[in-house]
């Protein structure tokens, strides 16, 4: 399963070159050209066996969030600010790995014992915690993990059963989706497999893959939240584990073109493929950026539900991600011209 | 012993307090080389016998350390989520995206979890998430769930004990698996070492949940001089002032009503004679240790406290230097190689001597 080599890589936006390598090796035997762009993009072209004039592009994040060190104290300790949207509640207590040589870390707060009961309300900031790495003061922390190193979290893969755990599954389950998409038999049409990168700080990757390639629609794959967990009040949750993918209408970053909502969903119907709609105005993808690429590009987004994202240890379930590989492909090899007519 | 992987084996055992029986077996196996006869308490401390070289009866050294941790249990399952409520000082500020295993039917891999930023108002985001709001997610269909778990289930951090810097390591249960280690490299020396005193290893139960058993054992042993081990705050970010100690300069000796003057008085000198760094921890009252609950076993006991600085109790990245353990067994074992037959005598209350 490529999605355990590919969670535990190391790939914090505008640091991706492992999660890269791994695409690379993994896809370059299926697909007729490979480019990596100015920002880092792997762009890849399966070209289609059919005579259907159509550039289709399916892009799916190579990167993850994490921290970045700013700072050394006199103490030896690395002072850190976030990549991307890093909850900081959870921080506290995690081991994590700086730099390439993987230099391992902590971070941790002041002891339950010493700690103020009105105190043990407030999240610390980021601003002011800091990962020890047990370097004894500011020269060896500033030689071990010099300002601008990336950190990022350690989590293994695990497997729970029907569920499996691990760090980064936003989107590293959208990009062993596109895995399998390309390993696949090819399609009528051009497929442009595209790797993005910076999805976390700005969808930036998926802005200059989509004005290069210019496609005439485009899929965005993702990770997405799975908040189908207890709560107070009855409030819808966003996805669900276990119910198949997950088809976006409308997020925070766009409105999916309902032609291609619409070949999905149809689809997913006549095959029997299990499938949730997302609920509407939550979250954003790359296809955010990609439907406003040149003078539009028709957009939708399919997502593996995934729990805990942007923590150290998301959780999702095979069945969806087989679902998601299923719905992708089925639909991709429906897809043609009069679709968007 | 190698003190790294010696820590490494303890700190990643399972031993919940009230629950030792993982850490027990391998404090077992680890004392068993070193020691005449092992014997287990009412309550489940684990206590090793080495025998001295002096004339019988010989007068007894009691050396505890806690082996229990704090963690998580069972308290109710709800559409196949586990709700959770703390065993010992667990801290919740940490538990959000640890792995676990809940000690079910059989053992189930699973994620400390709450609903994710990105629903939640904005404020609520600025708060850590209160114990009701945080759950088990065992990743399992909820038939299941409730067939392999019930109420009352055990939930164990795991965490792997990781290598940083300059001989530090981090991890969890170092409090107080560290001291542990720190009697097992005692015992280890002792046996190269002529003593005259019986040697009485304790690896205590339910130290996090109130000192249970240090309190039970401490009857059964009814030693003559006791020194119990356990962690003080290291020097950290947001507690570096007084009553923090730095990490790597030698383990803290514990002053204060607690302790017997006399027995600090020669630690004190056993110390400076070996070339051991060591600080001063003033105790103003309760030390919260195992000492307190020795010092008043019976008729009383000459007690001290020997303690190993370390960043973040409570936390699954407990972070300690190496050489403090290595210290601490260093001084354990020298202070038996000094300990002559005459020694209670010595360091008794002088009549006529008060001040």
């Amino acid at each position: 399963m490529i999605l355990r080599e590919l969670s535990e890589a190391f790939g914090v936006s505008g640091n991706e070159d492992d999660v890269r390598s791994i695409l690379l090796e993994a896809i370059q035997d299926h697909v007729d050209e490979v480019k990596i762009d100015a920002l880092g993009n792997l762009l890849t072209v399966k070209r289609g066996a059919g005579d259907e004039p159509m550039r289709v592009m399916v892009a799916a994040h190579m990167d993850e969030i994490g921290l970045m060190i700013v700072d050394h104290d006199d103490k030896g300790m690395l002072k850190v600010q976030a990549v991307g949207g890093i909850d900081a509640r959870l921080l506290p207590g995690t081991l994590l790995a700086v730099g390439p040589e993987r230099t391992p870390g902590v971070i941790g707060v002041k002891p339950i014992h010493l700690t103020e009961s009105g105190e043990m309300e407030k999240v610390a900031k980021i601003e002011d915690l800091v990962i020890d790495i047990g370097a004894k003061g500011k020269g060896e922390a500033q030689e071990a993990a010099p300002v601008g190193t990336y950190a990022t979290f350690t989590t293994r893969y695990r497997e729970l059963g029907p569920t499996v755990t691990g760090k980064a599954f936003d989107d590293r389950a959208g990009c062993a989706v596109l895995v399998e998409l390309l390993r696949g038999e090819c399609f009528d049409f051009d497929l442009h497999g595209v790797f993005t990168v910076q999805e976390e700080v700005g969808l930036r990757g998926a802005r200059v893959a989509a004005y290069a390639i210019d496609p005439d629609c485009a899929f965005a794959l993702e990770g997405t939240i799975a908040d189908d967990i207890p709560k107070e009040k009855d409030e819808s949750p966003t996805t669900e584990l276990g119910k198949g993918p997950a088809i976006t209408v409308m997020d925070r970053s766009f409105i999916a073109d309902r032609r291609l909502v619409r070949l999905l969903t149809g689809t997913a119907d006549e095959l029997d493929i299990p499938h949730q709609f997302k609920q509407p105005g939550l979250g954003g993808t790359d296809a955010g950026v990609i439907h406003l690429a040149r003078e539009g590009v028709p957009c939708a987004t399919v997502s593996v539900p995934s729990r805990y994202i942007h923590s150290p240890v998301a959780m999702l379930n095979l069945e969806d991600f087989e679902n998601t590989v299923r719905l992708m492909r089925s639909a991709l090899g429906r897809l043609t011209r009069a679709t968007l007519a | 012993m190698d003190a790294i992987s010696l820590l490494k084996e303890l700190s990643e055992a399972r031993g919940l307090s009230g629950f030792e029986g993982p850490v027990r077996d391998l404090v077992r196996e680890t004392w068993n080389p070193h020691v005449d006869h092992l014997d287990e308490g009412r309550l489940g401390s684990l206590i090793g016998v080495k025998k001295g070289g002096g004339e019988e009866p010989r007068p007894r050294l009691m050396l505890a350390a806690h082996m229990d941790e704090v963690g998580l249990m069972v308290t109710g399952i709800e559409d196949g989520f586990l709700r959770v409520s703390r065993v010992g000082g667990t801290d919740r500020r940490v538990l959000l995206g640890l792995e676990v295993t809940v000690h079910g039917r059989r053992d189930l891999p699973g994620v400390v979890a709450t609903r994710p930023p990105h629903v939640l108002p904005q404020g609520e985001r600025k708060k850590t998430v209160p114990l009701e709001k945080i759950f088990v997610d065992v990743g399992l269909p909820e038939g299941e769930v409730e067939e392999l778990v019930s109420i009352g289930d055990l939930i164990f951090i795991d965490r792997q004990m990781t290598e940083l810097a300059n001989r530090r390591v981090a991890g969890k249960a170092l409090d107080d698996r560290a001291c542990v280690a720190a009697i097992s490299l005692a015992l280890e020396r002792l046996n190269k070492i002529d003593h005259a005193w019986d040697v009485v290893a304790v690896a205590t139960v339910q130290e996090e949940t109130g000192l249970k058993g240090a309190l039970a054992s401490a009857f059964g042993i009814a030693p003559d001089l006791a020194i119990a081990l356990d962690v003080t705050f290291g020097e950290q970010p947001g507690a570096d002032k007084f009553g923090t100690f730095p990490l790597g300069e030698g383990p803290a000796i514990g002053l204060g009503p607690n302790f017997h003057p006399g027995l600090v008085d020669r630690l004190k000198k056993v110390a400076e004679d070996r070339e051991i760094p060591y600080h001063i921890d003033p105790i103003p009252g309760r030390s919260g240790t195992d000492a307190w609950a020795i010092q008043v076993s019976r008729e009383g006991v000459p007690t001290a406290l020997v303690s190993i600085p370390l960043r973040y109790m409570h936390q699954p990245v407990e972070t300690l230097a190496v050489e403090d353990v290595e210290r601490a067994g260093r001084l354990l074992a020298a202070f038996v190689a000094d300990s002559e037959v005459g020694l209670l005598d010595e360091i008794a209350w002088k009549m006529g001597e008060g001040s």
